[in-house]
């Protein structure tokens, strides 16, 4: 790990000011994607700024009946939240497929939308990597890829995003809400808060530098039938293959967002309309873009019958 | 349609690939970082570039609670809570297995909950309270969780043990407040009321964090419910 200087932020508006100051600076929130990164040399901050005393780590109603997370609120926290869980119940479930109980327990909000890919060539640092190191190649492509994405990558990335809370919260239609350096505010629409690698796959969001997340705002409650489902290699503690999250109302309408295959959580609106005739429908929309790998067209099929199995359990 | 050529894939190909489909298995071993010794002058970095980070290593001074004792240090700003219990204070009862977030072995207790210490940094636990295996209890005085795995069986080797037994002191305490687990069938209901046959489930689903090479696993689910059954 590189040296750095450290030093803890009190308000959100200090904490933005103070890393455009320094250059090279960067949050640290709970650390679990941070310093896993920074021991392989993989982030070289010359300086941390701690946000934990920011005072972000609660939960609030809107005045219109949706719910504001701050920035800081640990993923476990979240995931027992008793408004979570009676009125959004797949974000609930998302986070209580990720991870461990000990990083839940450290994970925050705000991290866990920014964590990094798990692209492992992104961690070995001998590959060339355009999302380490732009313009070193991709090691992936061509590389040994079943985990990576289907569907709007390129010819410069394959990474996944690896969230789950993410593909959730993509679902719930969330915005996330920012403080940047000048002291100006401003809400991302969580469908253009993560980006597709293009040719800039080292530019993974919408946050300009120094940006402070400081809450994601769910809007009100939907209603329906909320259901997670998590593919992987193990029945816990693994990232995902694939995962559905969605939202399934009475009549058989409803959204649907997936994880595992694409540079963000992957939602197509218009694909929805085919909610009603079933899970091969929905997924020829929402994967109809799809390029697969030779090791990956897998996933194509179990989209579609995790979804399938998905929109059957919401049935009841 | 990228082709990754399953036959001639390299050596070197096949092992990235094995560490890829592992890659919360089987975690590396790494040396920590070099850790500047207390008293060791080290000034903090002149003002440097993103492109010409400085090598010399920052002192700061944290002071936390570790096992009901106050201790105050001046550390490596880089040494991780897990170093500076087992390096600068020598609690080697809490062990390093992957140092990445990825087995457990570095489970401790800080204000009332369980974290991977080694994904932590030190000086990021400024007035914590850090409980660690020794602070539970010791022989001639164990905590019910440590003396329940003597009783069952639940280790071998005894490298992961004192990360699970952490893990499960903190574990059970969740369940007592209510955290639900991805096995916990109704979101809406108090995970106390679990009926005992599944409360085997939820211990095993919320212990995962918790790797065992030697696979005591059984044992270890057997000594958390006779623990929860006599707390109950
Ligand atoms: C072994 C292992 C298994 C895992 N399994 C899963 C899994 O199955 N599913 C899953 O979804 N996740 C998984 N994770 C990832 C985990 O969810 C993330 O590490 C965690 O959510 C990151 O949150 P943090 O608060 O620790 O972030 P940090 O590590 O503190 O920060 C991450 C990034 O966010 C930035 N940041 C933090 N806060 C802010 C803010 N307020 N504003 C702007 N920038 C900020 C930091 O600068 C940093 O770049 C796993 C992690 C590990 C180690
Ligand atoms: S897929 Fe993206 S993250 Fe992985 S090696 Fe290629 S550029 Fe790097
Ligand atoms: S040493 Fe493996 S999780 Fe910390
Ligand atoms: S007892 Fe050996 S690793 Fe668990």
């Amino acid at each position: 790990m590189r040296p750095f200087t450290y030093e803890r932020a009190d308000s959100p508006a200090a904490a933005a000011a103070a890393v455009q100051r320094r250059p090279g600076a960067k949050f640290i929130a709970g650390g679990t994607n941070l310093l896993d990164l920074m021991k392989l040399e993989i982030e070289t901050p010359a300086h941390l700024i701690d946000v934990n005393g920011l005072k972000l780590d609660t939960l609030e109603a809107t005045p219109d009946g949706g719910l504001r997370i701050g920035a800081l609120v640990r993923n476990t926290a979240l995931a027992a939240d008793p408004r979570v869980r009676r009125d959004y119940s797949v974000l609930s479930r998302a986070l209580l497929a990720g991870a461990s109980g000990q990083l839940r327990n450290k994970a925050t909000t705000a991290g866990n939308l920014l964590q990094r890919t798990r692209c492992p060539y992104f961690y070995d640092t001998n590959q060339p990597c355009n999302k380490r190191q732009p313009g070193s190649g991709c090691a992936a492509i061509g590389g040994y890829s079943r985990q990576l994405a289907v569907v709007g990558s390129s010819d410069a990335c394959i990474a996944t995003h690896p969230s789950d809370m993410a593909v959730a919260m993509r679902a719930l239609d969330a915005t996330v809400e920012t403080v940047r350096a000048d002291g100006t505010t401003r809400t991302i629409p969580i469908a253009e808060f993560h980006r597709l690698p293009g040719d800039t796959p080292h530019i993974e969001t919408a946050l300009v530098p120094g940006e402070l997340i400081t809450a994601v705002t769910l809007p009100k409650p939907v209603g329906g039938t909320h259901v997670y489902r998590k593919v992987r290699d193990r029945a816990s503690y693994a990232f995902a293959l694939v995962s559905v999250a969605a939202v399934v109302q009475r009549d058989g309408s409803g959204r649907v967002a997936v994880g595992g295959v694409a540079h963000r959580p992957w939602r197509v609106e218009a694909a929805e309309a085919e909610m009603p005739r079933g899970a091969k429908a929905v997924t020829a929309g929402l994967l109809a873009d799809a390029k697969p790998t030779h090791d990956n067209a897998f996933k194509l099929t179990l989209v579609e019958r995790t979804l399938a199995s998905v929109l059957a359990e919401a049935k009841g | 349609m990228h082709h990754s050529g399953d036959l001639d894939m390299t050596r070197r190909g096949l092992l990235l690939g094995t560490a890829a489909t592992a890659a919360l298995t089987a975690a590396p071993f790494r040396a920590p970082a070099r850790a500047a010794t207390v008293g060791e002058t080290a000034m903090p970095p002149p003002a440097t570039g993103a492109d010409a980070p400085s090598l010399s290593p920052v002192l700061s001074k944290v002071t936390f609670t570790v096992n009901g004792q106050r201790r105050d240090l001046e550390l490596d700003t880089r040494t991780t809570l897990l170093d500076a219990l087992r390096e600068h204070l020598h609690l080697t009862g809490t062990k390093k297995g992957c140092d990445h977030g990825q087995c457990g072995a570095c489970t401790v207790i800080v204000d009332g909950q369980r974290i991977n210490s080694c994904l932590s940094l030190a000086v990021m636990h400024e007035g914590g309270d850090v409980t660690t295996i020794e602070g539970l209890g010791l022989p001639g005085k164990l905590h019910p969780m440590q003396a329940a795995f003597v009783e069952h069986d639940g280790y071998q080797c005894g490298y992961c043990t004192p990360g699970q037994i952490c893990s499960a002191v903190a574990m059970l305490d969740e369940i007592k407040a209510g955290v639900p687990s991805h096995v916990t069938v109704d979101l809406n209901a108090a995970p106390q009321a679990t009926p005992p046959q599944t409360m085997a489930d939820e211990y095993r689903e919320r212990m995962s964090g918790n790797i065992c090479r030697c696979g005591a696993y059984s044992n270890i689910v057997d000594a958390i419910s006779d623990v929860a059954r006599r707390e109950a």
